[in-house]
């Protein structure tokens, strides 16, 4: 077994009742790197956590989890990995000790140990001095950090964190991200993350996986992703797309252009040389821009390219409104 | 078994922690027992009954407060469901087994603790146990009820998704099985067919058993009436496990 992959996973497939959600992914995850999962509500993301972490069982394919075979080793996989879910996972009634304790208990870690690491992580989360309070006054930021802290009790090899900072306010989501940053480089911990939030794959991410409809679409490094686009991008507004759109795919230096819901965007190199070239061809051709605008590429730019659509587009089509029907629904 | 016990522990923290909801839920048999106890107690005549019908309903009122706190407690898995600690104890290194047998004993200690909240109550309001051996003889029969009824709560829980249906089974199940139950009137004054419904549910063995062993009679064999209730108790812990095993998060 390849000590350096944390997590290989092949040809997983989950359907509910014949609807596909996830598709016949197959990826690997290297030992200490922090990988995203990214894409759009509905994508598929959290139910690969969920068959990865032994939640759900995948409907076909097969997945090595810190070489244990998934379906087959359960509870081994279950030791080395912790998970933090989306939805808070947390005792309300209890303190923020107890839930901590319940935690050491149910994973077995003896008490002497269990007490120790429990102080250990609380003062790592900040959380020292709220550990005799009730969850129930924790606000949302505090307890995501509560829970980050609570999945790592045991030590585990893998971490995984599905949408960590989803509904936190700016400065948390700041604060968790120096954490997942600082558990990784201090403790070697592999991190898998999912998220629809661009600026937190590309900060955290050593690699993104882009998901979806449930197929995984591309995965590499985020800088790799972003050239393999064709580095800048032009984003133009104008009433007259077509014409434009016509006139610039004759172009060399254009990489790539894309028709969209009232605007277009080019996939070039060196914007700013080509800009005034733009201008003019729409002035000779008297095609009227309302605006012109440069911008390095963003993983946005990325899932555009690779989708067709941005991730807001992609949330607002209405076979993603059934998946996330569904997906609500199968929640409750 | 120590994961039994953590379950079990968390349990007993959220109920020691929830005074307000200890006291609300003895509301219920209390009233039951002054009202009907005090209005009824001179106008019913129970045969073989020595302490009035405020004596005779004793048992009943005890059996309803360990009902209905073991239903309840096994159905708050709907809310560990609903509020995401289930996915918790799921994702752990633990069998699912360990998991509802916990929460079965922690509903059943926290249902004979109200059971006996009333109890001790109704002595206070004059009645009388018989001996301590046949307290005992009662307690048996009150955890009995508690075990068999938490897992009777968790195996509904399990198929359920949130709370809407809750309400439908606690009027269209528990409280006639409480009806049912002998609890509140003889059974052998009811007409047959009545009598037989009595006789199919397992509260009436339990309501019964704590007669016995509190005033040392009763209207059912206490023997024939342990073997039913411990009996229908194996049954409802390996539905309930059963059920609970397949629980989707």
């Amino acid at each position: 077994m390849n000590n350096m992959v944390a997590i290989s996973v092949e040809n997983l497939t989950k359907k509910f009742n014949g609807f596909v959600a996830v598709d016949n992914i197959s990826f690997s995850i290297t030992r200490g790197e922090i990988f995203g999962l990214l894409g759009p509500n509905g994508a598929g993301k959290t139910t690969t956590i969920s068959m990865l972490s032994t939640l759900l069982r995948p409907t076909s394919g097969s997945a090595l989890v810190n070489g244990f075979e998934l379906t087959k080793k359960d509870d081994d996989i279950r030791k080395s990995i912790g998970i933090v879910f989306q939805d808070q996972s947390l005792d309300e009634e209890l303190t923020a000790y107890e839930n901590m304790d319940f935690h050491g208990r149910l994973y077995r870690i003896p008490k002497t140990v269990r007490q120790q690491k429990i102080v250990e992580l609380l003062k790592l989360v900040e959380l020292e001095e709220k550990k005799n309070d009730i969850v129930k006054t924790f606000s949302g930021g505090m307890r995501r950090r509560l829970e980050i802290a609570r999945g790592l009790l045991h030590e585990p090899k893998v971490l995984f964190l599905d949408e960590p900072t989803l509904g936190l306010d700016p400065q948390t989501r700041n604060h968790i991200w120096e954490y997942i940053e600082n558990l990784n480089k201090e403790k070697g911990i592999t991190i898998i993350l999912t998220t629809h939030y661009m600026d937190e794959a590309d900060r955290l991410c050593d690699r993104v996986a882009i998901m979806d409809k449930g197929k995984l679409i591309a995965s590499e490094t985020p800088e790799k992703l972003k050239e393999e686009i064709g580095g800048d991008v032009i984003t133009i507004t104008s009433s007259e797309r077509e014409e434009l759109y016509a006139k610039l795919k004759t172009l060399s230096w254009v990489k790539h252009v894309e028709p969209h819901d009232g605007f277009l965007t080019i996939n070039l190199h060196n914007a700013e040389k080509h800009v005034a070239e733009i201008a003019n061809l729409s002035a000779t051709n008297g095609i009227e821009i309302d605006s012109i605008s440069i911008r390095k590429p963003t993983l946005e730019d990325v899932f555009l390219h690779f989708t067709g659509r941005t991730i807001r587009e992609g949330e607002a089509s209405s076979k993603d409104h059934m998946r996330m029907m569904h997906r609500s629904f199968r929640r409750r | 078994m120590d994961i039994v016990y953590t379950i079990w522990l968390r349990n007993m923290k959220r109920y020691l922690r929830s005074k307000s909801r200890i006291v609300g839920s003895l509301g219920m048999p209390l009233f039951f027992l002054l009202v009907l106890g005090f209005g009824l107690n001179s106008v019913v005549r129970i045969p073989g009954a020595g302490q009035g019908y405020m004596g005779f309903i004793v048992p009943g009122i005890v059996s309803m407060s360990v009902l209905f706190t073991s239903v309840f407690s096994g159905i708050q898995i709907i809310w560990d469901k609903q509020f995401g600690f289930l996915k918790e104890t799921l994702v752990a290194p633990v069998r699912r087994m360990e998991i509802m047998f916990g929460q079965t004993l922690g509903g059943a200690t926290t249902a004979f603790i109200q059971g006996f909240i009333i109890l001790a109550l109704s002595l206070f309001m004059g009645l009388n146990v018989t001996s301590v051996p046949g307290f005992l003889v009662a307690s048996v029969f009150m955890v009995l009820i508690g075990l068999s009824f938490t897992a009777f709560g968790i195996a509904i829980a399990s198929k359920m998704e949130d709370m809407h249906g809750f309400q439908l089974i606690m009027n269209f199940v528990i409280f006639p099985i409480f009806g049912l139950s002998g609890a509140l009137f003889p059974i052998d004054s009811l007409p047959s067919w009545l009598k037989s419904l009595t006789l199919l549910d397992p509260l009436t063995y339990g309501v019964e058993g704590i007669r016995y062993g509190l005033s040392g009679t009763s209207q059912v064999n206490p023997f024939f009436g342990f073997v039913v209730l411990a009996g229908f108790t194996v049954f409802m812990l390996v539905v309930g496990a059963a059920l609970f095993r397949k629980i989707n998060v």
